[in-house]
């Protein structure tokens, strides 16, 4: 049988991605064929209507497809992630002049964010200023930068776009991933020494392949047992590897998305999407 | 062990501003497996340093405010491979596809893409020569500008002028073949042969160059050009279209060539004006170099393929009985040579100038049989083949 595997299409280079990808599987007798989605939440129903048997998935899909799992007495896994994919912080940066010390102090105050629902850069550290006791919209004004909606934030432009207008003073605080963090600095986006960071999250992990209970599970092994196998060393897989950005596929682990399941669940993100899914079962 | 572990001190320098590059440097000293410590002063140090190790699949531990990296066992260089060497000793029998456009000597990534190069054998392309003939011609680089006297004094009559612009364009013509015919071949080699690719590629500029004074030679008293017959464009053709590199380089360079440089030569000598005979002399040296690089690599290749010389004098017999119904060099041009051997339009001029361009035949016919014979065509064979060559002189 084939395998359906979903993806969500946040660039071009996805589809020679996993064209490469598909054509190495084939070559191990592994039959994969690839459906592309122009968002996670049209990815994750899929998944339970069958239209796809695995589904390559942002942290915040996961969670969207674990918490629809247990709305319909099925259960959900992740199976397999990117070694690129465990252990990243967020952060909140600030002016290098600005006087807070801590999140509280960003009270009253405007906090630039990536796109609505992207993990890194608004989910993780809106819950983070929760949890210091500053409610988003409330006691801190948000601003988002909505680049790709529906694409988890797996468009880099939501964040540039955020850092930006701390840089301009259209903001007080901004939200990226660490890695980001790096990225701007080197590209310029970032004068070295303009910024500062106020707050570093606890490391998280981010995306996964999940897959139902009601996935063929043979295939499914056998997928996992392919891409656990694929070396860097190997020069077919590596321009695919270097394109997706890993060295190496690891055992998936949902243990690093426990800190983005609670702030979603303290922030009420995908309550209302989670209720219109399940009426739609 | 944690105290056991080398230390890279970056002080002040931040991953943002080159600290990358003393990292890598750091780990390349490690085996796999080992840890290196990392010290800096840079705020962002820890932040940047979890994500640039993260990014790079390099183990990344935080512990008590130290940080440390693990060097991983990944190498994008496993399998790599030496693309020959740098000199020309290191140039290979049969290049790998993969080399593609890779410096030669440089180490290739394993899984490159693959260039298909049709001239990918050494023995088709190769003389040893190569390297010294590209040498020689970027020395001999002229400037067209200053190179000539276009300001020089003319004073022939106008029926000598239309013989000097008759003998241009028609120089013009096949000068562009002559471009073309390399540019072709130079797009199908591999790169590794490198000083052949850059004495092809010399050799295309040297006779865009010699379009360019030709050109401005012809248009310095006229608006016009003179004519372009059917039948030396019909004996370019089929220099154009022959698809063999040997062939090509034989037809052209060893007798087209190697026949033009009798003509510049004669040009050189009767030509009314200096502006022609400096622009005949300068080609004439460039034409040498062209008419040595396919002299050598072709006595290479017929060494080493015998039955390479066979197939050499198939084509000058096909390309004789392809042009057999053309009338061969035009007469405007026979006429104009005449004229500017003559000197005047006196009848004894007129013959003198007639038997010069008979010995020019001449001259042509002894260097092709010369040239012939140097590839090991014996006397007799080398006769024959001169005689059958075209009578367009390209």
């Amino acid at each position: 049988m084939t395998l359906l595997l979903g993806a969500v299409a946040y660039d071009p280079k996805v589809v020679t991605i996993w064209e490469g990808f598909c054509t190495l599987f084939a070559r191990h007798g592994l039959d994969v064929d690839y459906v592309l989605y122009s968002h996670y939440e049209r990815q994750v129903e899929a998944l339970f209507s069958g239209q796809v048997h695995v589904a390559w998935n942002s942290p915040l899909a996961h969670l969207q497809t674990e918490r629809l799992a247990a709305k319909a007495g099925r259960q959900a896994r992740a199976f397999c992630m990117r070694d690129s994919d465990q252990d990243l912080t967020s952060l909140v940066l600030v002016r290098r002049d600005d006087p807070a010390q801590t999140l509280a102090d960003l009270k009253g105050r405007v906090v630039a964010v990536g796109a609505v629902d992207s993990p890194q850069a608004t989910l993780l550290p809106l819950g983070a200023l929760a949890r210091a006791g500053l409610q988003p919209g409330v006691d801190v004004t948000v601003k988002l930068h909505d680049v790709l909606r529906g694409k988890h934030g797996d468009h880099i432009g939501g964040e540039r776009d955020a850092v930006r207008a701390l840089v301009r003073g259209e903001a007080d605080a901004a939200c990226v991933i660490d890695g980001n963090h790096l990225l701007f600095t080197r590209e310029g986006t970032l004068a070295p020494g303009a910024v500062r960071t106020l707050y570093q999250t606890p490391p998280y992990d981010h995306c996964v392949f999940s897959a139902l209970d009601t996935a063929p599970q043979a295939e499914v092994a056998r997928l996992k047992e392919l891409l656990l196998g694929m070396s860097y060393d190997d020069p077919e897989a590596r321009p695919l590897l270097d394109l997706e950005g890993l060295k190496q596929w690891r055992e998936g682990r949902t243990s690093g998305l426990a800190q983005l399941d609670e702030a979603i669940t303290r922030l009420g993100s995908i309550d209302a999407w989670l209720s219109e899914a399940a009426a739609r079962l | 062990m944690t105290q056991a572990s080398p230390r890279l001190v970056l002080g002040a320098l931040g991953l943002e501003r080159g600290g990358i590059l003393l990292l890598k440097r750091a780990l390349q000293a490690l085996a796999p497996g080992e840890r290196l410590e990392v010290c800096g002063e840079s705020p962002e140090l820890p932040v940047h340093l979890r994500a640039w190790a993260r990014a790079q699949g390099q183990g990344f531990t935080e512990q008590d405010g130290r940080l440390w990296l693990t060097r991983a066992d990944h190498g994008r260089w496993r399998g790599a491979e030496r693309a020959g060497g740098v000199a020309a000793a290191g140039v290979v029998e049969t290049p790998q596809a993969r080399w593609g456009l890779a410096a030669r000597g440089a180490l290739v990534e394993a899984g490159a893409p693959t260039f298909h190069f049709v001239l990918n054998e050494k023995s088709e392309v190769w003389a040893e020569e190569a390297g010294r003939l590209y040498a020689q011609a970027a020395a001999a680089q002229w400037d067209p500008a200053t190179a000539i006297p276009w300001d020089a004094e003319i004073t022939h009559p106008d029926e000598v002028e239309d013989a000097v612009v008759q003998v241009m364009t028609y120089l013009i013509e096949n000068e562009t073949a002559a471009l073309l015919v390399p540019a072709r071949f130079l797009g199908q080699l591999h790169p590794h042969f490198r000083e052949v690719m850059q004495l092809l590629a010399i050799t295309a500029a040297d006779e865009a160059r010699h379009i360019e004074v030709f050109t401005r030679r012809a248009s310095l008293r006229r608006e016009t050009l003179g004519l372009s017959t059917h039948g030396g464009q019909a004996s370019l053709k089929t220099l154009l279209e022959e698809p063999d590199f040997a062939l090509a380089s034989f037809l052209l360079s060893v007798l087209g060539e190697g026949s033009f440089l009798s003509l510049l030569w004669f040009l050189q000598e009767h030509a009314p004006d200096v502006i022609t005979r400096q622009v005949c002399r300068l080609a004439a040296q460039d034409e040498a170099r062209h008419v040595a690089f396919g002299l050598a690599h072709l006595s290479r290749h017929v060494a080493l393929d015998p039955g390479l010389r066979g197939r050499l004098a198939l084509a000058i017999q096909s390309r004789n009985q392809a042009l057999a119904q053309t009338a061969g060099l035009n007469e405007e041009v026979f006429d104009a040579l005449v004229i500017l051997a003559a000197g005047g339009f006196e009848p004894e001029q007129i013959a003198l100038g007639h038997d010069r361009v008979l010995t020019l035949h001449h001259d042509m016919d002894h260097g092709r049989r010369v040239r012939l014979e140097r590839l090991g065509f014996s006397e007799e064979e080398a006769a024959a083949l001169s005689a059958l060559h075209t009578r367009n002189f390209m």
